[in-house]
């Protein structure tokens, strides 16, 4: 690693330019990396639900895991599938709702908790 | 936005020139030259195939400004296809009896004389493409042309990038949806689009720095959107990669994607799309009778090799046939992942 590189791998822990290094993890684990991407392409291909449709689930779930590779790859991917901001927003909106849905219906087991301990 | 810009030219902005262009393009670092390309696909030298496309660019005069434009043509913009550069034009187009004749600029419709030119070569036989940008034919001293399109039967190649105001506006400037809209209408009205045999085809380059989708899946989109919308048809959609020269090299700059671009651009490359380019069967003729590959080599000043005839005066398809197609960097527009042409994907 030379000093430069050693530098840039400081700044931040994301990089977009690291992105287009996905590939680069086949060096590891060949085989496995291959399984892996041949799996990922079968995955995005026209199926029941259209390429376009597939994008929007995958940005709404990358907002959902937060991974800004994905989030850069896939608001690239609806725009370029014919997507627009409106839809893209609705679908965070929708990865957003599930997650704060998530927290929220978890306060039933909150409150089964408080039944069974309180008075 | 606002509705129309001043061009580079008129700017006097630094990539206004041909030769700043190309001196930005060849400064950005690539993996490969676009030649070292062609040669693992086993295309270089770029060989043209037969002559079927007669493309003339009449001039830069245009009613708008939009981002993307290769020609950085304009309101601002004088040149224009002086009569006796038009004889030769259509000369060449009968005599060699080239199939398809092919108008473009600018917005077409503002040369003096577009409307011979599309009665002469339509009445010897060619099939006549118009590229229009759907708002000057609203203009009042040009709302007579649909009409006259639609009499000798000239394929319409409109301009739309989305089906909505925002994304269009943005590329094309504020207020050129709604205009283009009434552009489909009339040319619908007529039976443009709706099965008559009057072909209305749509272009759509992408709103951005990012490259163009399926071109299956978004026609289907475009076409169930303007139908549900504003109950307009239209034959195909056209995906067109935007071109990194001219003005949309200069948003890419002003964006600092310029490298960021060309990568993609290069790593999409496709043997496939660049087996299909259209400069293979497609010669561009400038304003002033000078001969090109394409469009986008009349832009950067990239003529013919230099063993053949320059100029539409004197060239014939069979001398044109001996040359090697001049490539360089932009032409990694033309064959990433599915291709571009102006006919649109081509693999």
């Amino acid at each position: 690693m030379t000093e430069s590189t050693a530098a840039a791998g400081r700044e931040a822990y994301y990089h977009e330019r690291d992105l287009p290094k996905f590939g680069e993890i086949a060096e590891g684990a060949p085989e496995l990396a291959r399984k892996f991407f041949d799996w990922y392409t079968a995955v995005f291909a026209e199926g029941a639900l259209d390429a376009r449709e597939k994008s929007l689930i995958a940005l709404a779930v990358a907002h959902a895991v937060q991974c800004p590779y994905c989030i850069d790859a896939y608001s690239q991917d609806a725009l370029a599938k014919g997507s627009n901001i409106d839809q893209m927003t609705e679908a965070v909106h929708v990865a957003a709702a599930i997650r704060g849905g998530a927290s929220l219906v978890h306060g039933v087991q909150m409150r089964n908790h408080v039944h069974a301990h309180g008075m | 936005m606002g509705r129309v810009l001043p061009t580079l030219h008129k700017r006097e902005a630094g990539l206004a020139s041909a030769v700043a262009q190309r001196a930005r393009l060849a400064e950005v670092p690539l993996a490969r030259t676009f030649e070292e390309s062609l040669a693992t696909s086993g295309l270089f030298p770029l060989r043209p195939t037969r002559l079927e496309i007669l493309q003339v660019n009449v001039g830069r005069r245009c009613n708008q400004t939009c981002k993307h434009c290769h020609v950085d043509a304009g309101p601002d913009r004088s040149e224009v296809m002086p009569r006796a550069v038009l004889e030769a034009v259509l000369a060449f187009l009968a005599q060699h009896r080239i199939p398809r004749f092919d108008i473009t600029g600018g917005a077409p419709e503002l040369h003096p004389d577009f409307r011979e030119m599309v009665v002469r070569a339509a009445r010897g036989g060619a099939h006549v493409m118009h590229r229009c940008n759907l708002t000057a034919i609203l203009l009042p001293n040009y709302a007579d042309i649909p009409a006259l399109l639609a009499e000798h039967r000239v394929e319409v190649i409109a301009s739309l990038p989305y089906f909505q105001a925002r994304e269009t506006d943005a590329q094309r400037g504020e207020g050129v949806f709604e205009e283009s809209i009434e552009g489909i209408r009339r040319l619908n009205a007529l039976g443009y689009g709706r099965g008559t045999g009057l072909e209305l085809n749509l272009v759509a380059n992408p709103v951005g720095t990012f490259l163009p989708g399926s071109q299956a899946g978004l026609e289907a989109m475009w076409k169930r959107e303007l139908k549900r919308r504003f109950d307009l048809d239209f034959d195909h959609l056209f995906t067109i990669t935007n071109m990194p020269i001219s003005r949309y090299l200069e948003f890419l700059d002003e964006r600092g994607r310029t490298v960021d671009y060309m990568t993609r651009l290069v790593n999409a490359y496709n043997p496939a799309a660049a087996a299909g380019v259209m400069c293979r069967n497609t010669l561009s003729v400038g304003y002033d009778g000078r001969l090109f590959d394409c469009d986008f080599n009349q832009m950067l000043d990239l003529g013919l090799d230099a063993a053949v005839p320059q100029w539409i005066f004197d060239a014939t398809p069979e001398r044109l046939a001996e040359r090697a197609i001049v490539v360089g960097p932009h032409c990694y527009g033309c064959t990433a992942g599915a291709g571009s042409s102006c006919g649109g994907a081509v693999a």
